[in-house]
């Protein structure tokens, strides 16, 4: 029986008048890869935000392990055990790559300001620690020849394999992908699937969000499908596909005889 | 990294030598005058150089550190050695009162912000008779002794100047390569990322704010024990201003450019003093050359021109965006 690691009810997200989330339920197993999908601006994004603390939901829960998170700011969810990447990739583009994901050691590290002005074991050790930790992270999304150039000088699918070292350089236990395969050629994508079958394998549960339907059919153990905000359809790969509501809200529905082609 | 840090204490000696070498005591006064700034001018740097938030409000932190330490040692007999790090407690402690709320703030409402508390101070200094004695300043402000030997020359008080820069230099220096400045840097260049990747902006912003603080107090104090008179009118908006002039000239991400916009932007109007009148037209015109020919300031241009160095980020002069990616 799969044990489920986030658990959204209810969930409700609107800007002015507008509900980009309406009732929202989902829930993500772990140690699973989940896919998020829908048509767009069908509330994905706004989803992630919400998870991750970005953006405040109006109404509902969230659920990470059990606890409430829905109201805690995004820094306490990421302590928590939540990291992520994002759609329009946000390195810190000026600094290089190893300090990219130094930074997102931030969490594992308990040096304060005082620690940090006199040289002191601790902080000497978690350092060594963290860069040990930090070339070993770029190894494994393969950029540890790349460690000390700037971030915004890497080419577009490295920036986003940086984006995923940096998120995981913080252990988590949940890692949202925005649109990890997005502006990827057919050999990249292939290189991202086997690097997420790794992190899965590392004991992280993921949650993507996709476009590219055969990546999410071919690496999802499950599947919620997003419209107008809320869910029409939750399952495995197989299940979701044959669904008729999936299939009207990506391909519309039957045609209206009035429109039917005439001869 | 052994060979650079033989080096350091090399060039740091031989600046400790300069009291022997300039005999001028107008140059003297100067040179300490420099050394001050480059202090305040650091401070600046930490929260727009490294965590990228606008200040214009350094100046009013370097007042009320002179005037704290001015008043606690005139009206309470307390020796500078006091009085000094008691400005910088209370120049942090309203840095922090004034931080918090500010740094809700970001960008142009920041900066607008930070004016905004710049001339209330000034205001205080000019009306607060009671307390500051109003325009006519504070004087017979005492010089610190080490024994029975006051230092009360531009030459000996040059040694106590220099020794504040160096703690504020090895501090800034310190905070900058842990993991207190890889947060700053990380809020600098991507205030979203970073939140998301676990780090307190607000606590982070506030902090950078409190250490610019205490910095300009530090400043404030050391330079009131060595002018021995203070008023209103050293602590305007101008100043501000030109302090910012020093850290963006300078090089506003690193160290050493702070203290060389520092050094550079103090000497410069006694170059130019033979001018007269005129000489405020050609500052501003060297001002505006060296913003447009380096903009990542002398730092990045000698980075540039060497190239065994990476050229270091400029100040980000843009407003950073708040609005997380939309659906």
């Amino acid at each position: 029986m799969a044990t489920p690691i986030l658990e959204l009810r209810g969930l409700v997200k609107s800007f002015g008048g507008v509900k980009a989330v309406s009732g929202l339920d989902m829930t993500v197993n772990e140690g699973e890869i989940h896919a998020l999908i829908g048509p767009n601006g069908s509330g994905k994004t706004t989803t992630l935000n919400v998870i991750s603390g970005l953006y405040r939901a109006n109404e509902g829960s969230v659920r990470f392990r059990g606890d409430e998170i829905s109201q805690l700011p995004p820094h306490t969810i990421a302590q928590r055990g939540i990291t992520r990447t994002f759609q329009n990739i946000r390195l810190f583009a000026r600094l290089t790559v190893l300090d990219n994901v130094l930074i997102g050691r931030h969490t594992q590290l308990r040096t304060n300001f005082w620690m940090a002005l006199a040289p002191n074991p601790i902080t000497t050790a978690e350092e060594d620690a963290s860069r040990r930790r930090a070339h070993e992270l770029l190894a494994f999304v393969g950029l540890a020849d790349r460690a000390h150039v700037r971030a915004s000088s890497l080419a577009y699918g490295d920036q986003r394999r940086l984006e995923i070292a940096r998120a995981l350089a913080a252990d988590p236990a949940l890692l949202l992908l925005d649109e990890p395969a997005a502006g990827m050629n057919p050999t990249e994508t292939d290189a991202l699937v086997k690097l997420l079958y790794d992190v899965r394998d590392r004991g992280v549960t993921l949650l993507l969000i996709e476009h590219d339907m055969n990546l999410v059919m071919s690496i999802s153990d499950r599947i919620t499908v997003l419209n107008f905000g809320t869910h029409i359809a939750e399952g495995a790969a197989a299940e979701v596909s044959q669904n008729p509501d999936v299939i009207t809200a990506y391909l519309g529905g039957p045609l209206d005889a009035d429109f039917a082609p005439t001869r | 990294m052994n060979r650079r840090a033989t080096l350091v204490a090399l060039l740091a000696l031989a600046c400790a030598c300069i009291p022997f070498v300039l005999h001028s005591q107008y140059m003297l006064q100067v040179t300490d005058t420099a050394l001050i700034y480059a202090i305040v001018v650091i401070g600046l740097g930490i929260l727009l150089g490294f965590a990228g938030q606008m200040s214009l409000a350094q100046a009013a932190f370097f007042g009320i550190g002179a005037y704290s330490s001015a008043i606690a040692s005139t009206t309470l007999g307390l020796s500078p050695w006091i009085s000094i790090p008691f400005g910088v407690l209370v120049s942090v402690a309203i840095g922090a009162g004034v931080g918090y709320p500010a740094l809700r703030l970001s960008g142009h409402y920041l900066a607008l912000a930070t004016i905004g508390f710049g001339i209330i101070v000034q205001l205080v200094f000019i009306n607060a008779r009671g307390l500051t004695n109003g325009p006519d300043g504070i004087n017979s402000i005492p010089p610190p002794h080490l024994g029975t030997l006051a230092l009360d020359t531009y030459q000996t008080y040059f040694y106590v100047a220099y020794g504040a820069l160096l703690l504020s230099i090895y501090i800034a220096w310190r905070v900058k390569h842990s993991r207190i400045g890889r947060a700053f840097e990380a809020i600098r260049e991507n205030e979203i990322a970073a939140q998301a990747m676990g780090i307190n902006v607000t606590h982070y912003k506030v902090l950078a704010f409190v250490l610019a603080s205490g910095f300009g107090g530090l400043a404030g104090g050391v330079i009131a024990h060595m002018t021995r008179f203070i008023s209103p009118d050293s602590y305007s908006f101008d100043q501000s201003v030109i302090f910012l002039v020093m850290l963006v000239i300078g090089g506003s991400a690193t160290i050493t450019g702070a203290v060389t916009g520092a050094i550079l932007l103090t000497f410069l109007p006694e170059f130019l003093r033979p001018l007269k009148d005129s000489y405020i037209m050609v500052y501003g015109a060297a001002v505006v050359v060296m913003v447009i020919f380096m903009p990542e300031g002398i730092v990045g241009l000698v980075r540039r021109l060497i190239p065994t160095y990476q050229t270091p980020p400029a100040a980000p002069m843009r407003a950073t965006s708040n609005v997380a990616d939309s659906a």
